[in-house]
């Protein structure tokens, strides 16, 4: 029977004499190739303006060449033999080759830049050195001595050692607060240059802070929102996009003059006696400051998800509830509550995710304790650290990664809804 | 054909010719206003060249990302001593060769006119300015605070401070607050005492200062009432005490001056007109033009023996600039050796001091 079936199946043929079979194919396959089409170009600018970019910040991250494309000669000397070796006259002649050549195409700066990473200080030894090449002569290793002591110490050939490689993991160490010390092994760096994890950790609790904050102040504004009638709601609507429509720094600014020592905040505090005038409060240059204006610009992110959910649980629940007999309080918890679970994981998961790599309004009211991790990028990119500044962004990245995986374990990503 | 093509391409060079143009970037505030006045303004009338000045907060941050990028959008950078070296080594600058800027008007070469240090291979001494540190006149009419050591006296003087935030010049001055004598600052700085020194000093005040970036940022946080005292660069107290008729004054003691300069980007478009416009800005006229707009001190022997008198037409200069000998009694001139090297790992420091404890 089955057999009858697939032979009945093969002689299946269209009107003009193909086989059903290829010709469903092709038609398929035309289905196919026009749907492709009509989402290319969403993907070639997703690849263009995302992937690549991306791609090529988290290269950036183990990739520096100032050193080893600088200096060819030492860096294959070093890169032959194993960590610790001290240099010999063959290693100063391969220096001193490269030294002339660094000179010629000034790029003594580029390849100090990158040893200086590992060993502050080595950047003037190299265009120093690299002023006086043309009068390099052998023996090499007195000549190099001679221009700087700094030459012979294994230290500075062990930074030189970790530069001659093209891809490094010296940024991610950097970034994780570690270094290296004279023997080529990872060690922590003292205390009081540690800053990396402590801010990275701080920046996730500060968005977090930043989340709960939203989500408390979001809460009643959006069921307030979904409750009212639709002229009154759109007055409200427009109260709270109207600030969304608002340029950032305008805001910022304001909040600035609002809650600085001399803003108005301060000033009313002690016209009706609640401020003493020599003792005013800081809420602007600082933690709290960050907090405050952070939580008032993000708040659309959590109202609007919020919103949309809330509009649509009919009320006829909540009044089920509480017709069987359930107080207030249990039908919010067990009835309404979880209604609003996709908005407020949307909410939640947005605010959280743009607080987390948020730069401006730190830099500008964060003073010194409201700095947060991506201020760091900033300033490692105005330094020109670039692949210090993407090893940086990678870990961020890491970690909303991370959240984002753990969002979908423990809540379901289908839950969530955008608007 | 040939002779449409050698049209067409005449047509195309005289179009270029045309747009030749400069983009100067500098400072903002009222420095860049001084470059502007100085600078920009009478180069386009004298030349017919287009030029145009752009703001930022440091112009050489974005010098690397538009070399790298191959899109140059600015033709002439004003940038930091210690820039204008760090950048060259990179080999991110046009070389600049003192043997074309113009003599003096007085006849002496340029190499010679220019103070020492001025010049650099990639770079033209536009002024000296100096980060010093000013007051509110109006809060302290009996007893002023006179030196960098009373800057750091809260019991004295108290009241927010603004600090730049940043390592460079701070440590500086943190150190000289601490009593450290001008020549030995570095070499203190240098070792990891003088560090823990520098910092310990800055812990007296870290929970009375208000950190500033902007060069603007500084004047405009006395005028609030926001800070009693604050560092800035002397040319920004200058102008808001002068043109704004704002109560503020300068303490010369434990200033940190430096040159600033002006270089154009490697592969500027239009690099003939930036060097054009270098050449102008850097010659005796160009220089005495800006310091009467602003009081830094111009790198010229040539433009420096002239009086010069500020925009206002009665305020001699003079003794408003950082090189006015009775202005350097204990000034430190910035070591731009060491923040080449150092930069990195003093800012680090300073990050992780400013963000903890």
């Amino acid at each position: 029977m089955a057999a009858d079936t697939n032979a009945a199946t093969d002689l299946l043929t269209t009107s003009d004499g193909r086989p059903l079979k290829a010709a469903l194919i092709r038609a398929q396959s035309r289905a196919r190739r026009r749907a492709f089409l009509l989402v290319a170009p969403l993907l070639a600018f997703i690849l263009l303006t995302f992937v690549v970019p991306i791609g090529q910040m988290l290269h950036r991250s183990v990739y520096h060449d100032g050193f080893s494309s600088s200096a060819p000669l030492t860096s294959a000397w070093l890169n032959s033999t194993s960590p610790g070796t001290p240099p010999d006259e063959a290693a100063y002649a391969a220096l001193a080759a490269d030294f002339v050549k660094m000179k010629a195409d000034r790029s003594a700066g580029i390849a100090g830049t990158r040893v200086n990473y590992n060993l502050p200080e080595t950047r003037s030894l190299f265009t120093a050195t690299a002023r006086g090449a043309d009068a390099l002569s052998p023996p090499y290793k007195e000549a190099f001595l001679a221009i700087d002591a700094k030459w012979g110490d294994l230290a500075v050939w062990q930074a030189m050692r970790s530069s001659a490689q093209p891809y490094t993991l010296d940024f991610y160490l950097v970034a994780t607060d570690n270094r290296r010390d004279a023997n080529g092994d990872v060690e922590k760096v003292p205390e009081n240059r540690r800053i990396y994890l402590y801010l990275y950790v701080k920046t996730f609790v500060i968005a977090g802070v930043i989340t709960l904050l939203c989500l408390v102040l979001a809460f009643p504004v959006a069921h307030l929102l979904a409750v009212l009638p639709m002229a009154r709601a759109n007055l409200l609507m427009i109260l709270v996009l109207l600030p969304f429509w608002t340029s950032l720094l305008v805001r910022t600014t304001s909040w600035i003059v609002l809650l600085q020592g001399q803003g108005v905040v301060n000033d009313v505090g002690v016209a009706i006696g609640l401020v003493d005038d020599q003792d005013r409060l800081s809420m602007m240059y600082n933690l709290l400051g960050t907090i405050i204006v952070m939580t008032h610009v993000l708040l659309p992110f959590m109202i609007l998800p919020l919103y949309s959910v809330m509009k649509v649980i009919p009320p006829s629940y909540a009044r089920a509830a509480r017709s069987l007999g359930a107080t207030s309080w249990t039908t919010f918890r067990r009835i309404y509550l979880p209604q609003t679970l996709p908005g407020i994981g949307a909410g939640a998961l947005l605010v959280f995710i743009i607080s987390i790599g948020y730069f401006i309004t730190p830099a500008l009211v964060g003073g010194a304790d409201g700095q947060l991790f991506s201020n760091l990028i900033d300033f490692n990119m105005k330094n020109s650290n670039w692949s210090l500044a993407a090893a940086l962004s990678a870990m961020l990245l890491g970690g909303v990664l991370v959240l984002y995986w753990l969002y979908d374990r423990l809540i379901g990503i289908d839950n969530l809804k955008l608007g | 054909m040939k002779k449409i093509l050698l049209l067409s391409s005449a047509l195309t060079v005289a179009a270029f010719a045309a747009q030749a143009e400069v983009r100067v970037m500098s400072w903002g505030g009222a420095y860049g206003a001084a470059q502007t006045e100085a600078h920009v303004k009478p180069f386009t009338a004298l030349t017919g060249v287009t030029a145009t000045m752009q703001d930022s907060d440091n112009p050489a941050t974005p010098i690397k990302a538009m070399v790298e990028a191959g899109n140059v959008t600015v033709d002439v950078a004003s940038v930091e001593y210690a820039d204008a070296i760090r950048l060259c080594d990179e080999g991110l600058l046009e070389p600049i060769d003192v043997n074309d800027l113009p003599d003096g008007t007085n006849g002496t070469p340029a190499a010679q006119d220019f103070i020492a240090g001025a010049v650099t291979d990639c770079g033209v001494s536009t002024d000296i300015w100096a980060t010093v540190f000013a007051y509110d006149e109006s809060k302290y009419a009996a007893n002023p605070p006179m030196t960098a050591a009373d800057f750091f006296d809260l019991e004295k003087f108290p009241g927010k401070r603004g600090v730049r935030k940043g390592a460079k010049a701070v440590l500086e001055f943190a150190l000289m607050g601490d009593g450290v004598a001008p020549a030995d600052v570095y070499a203190t700085l240098a070792t990891p005492e003088g560090l823990d020194r520098a910092f310990a000093k800055l812990d007296t005040i870290k929970d009375s200062v208000v950190w500033w970036e902007a060069g603007a940022q500084a004047p405009q946080l006395l005028a609030d009432g926001e800070v009693v005292m604050t560092t800035a660069y002397n040319g920004r107290v200058f102008n808001a005490a002068l043109a704004e008729g704002k109560p503020f004054k300068i303490v010369w003691d434990a200033q940190i001056f430096e040159n600033e300069m002006y270089v154009i980007p490697k592969g500027s478009p239009n690099k003939d007109a930036a060097l054009d416009f270098i050449k102008y800005a850097t010659s005796t006229d160009g220089l005495r033009q800006q310091a009467q707009y602003i009081s830094y001190g111009p790198a010229r022997m040539s433009s420096l023996k002239e009086e010069l008198i500020f925009s206002d037409g009665k305020t001699v200069m003079a003794t408003h600039m950082p090189t006015a000998p009775e202005n350097m009694t204990n000034a430190l001139e910035s070591d731009w050796t060491f923040w080449v090297d150092r930069n990195a790992e003093m800012n680090e420091r300073f990050n992780a001091w400013l963000a903890t404890n």
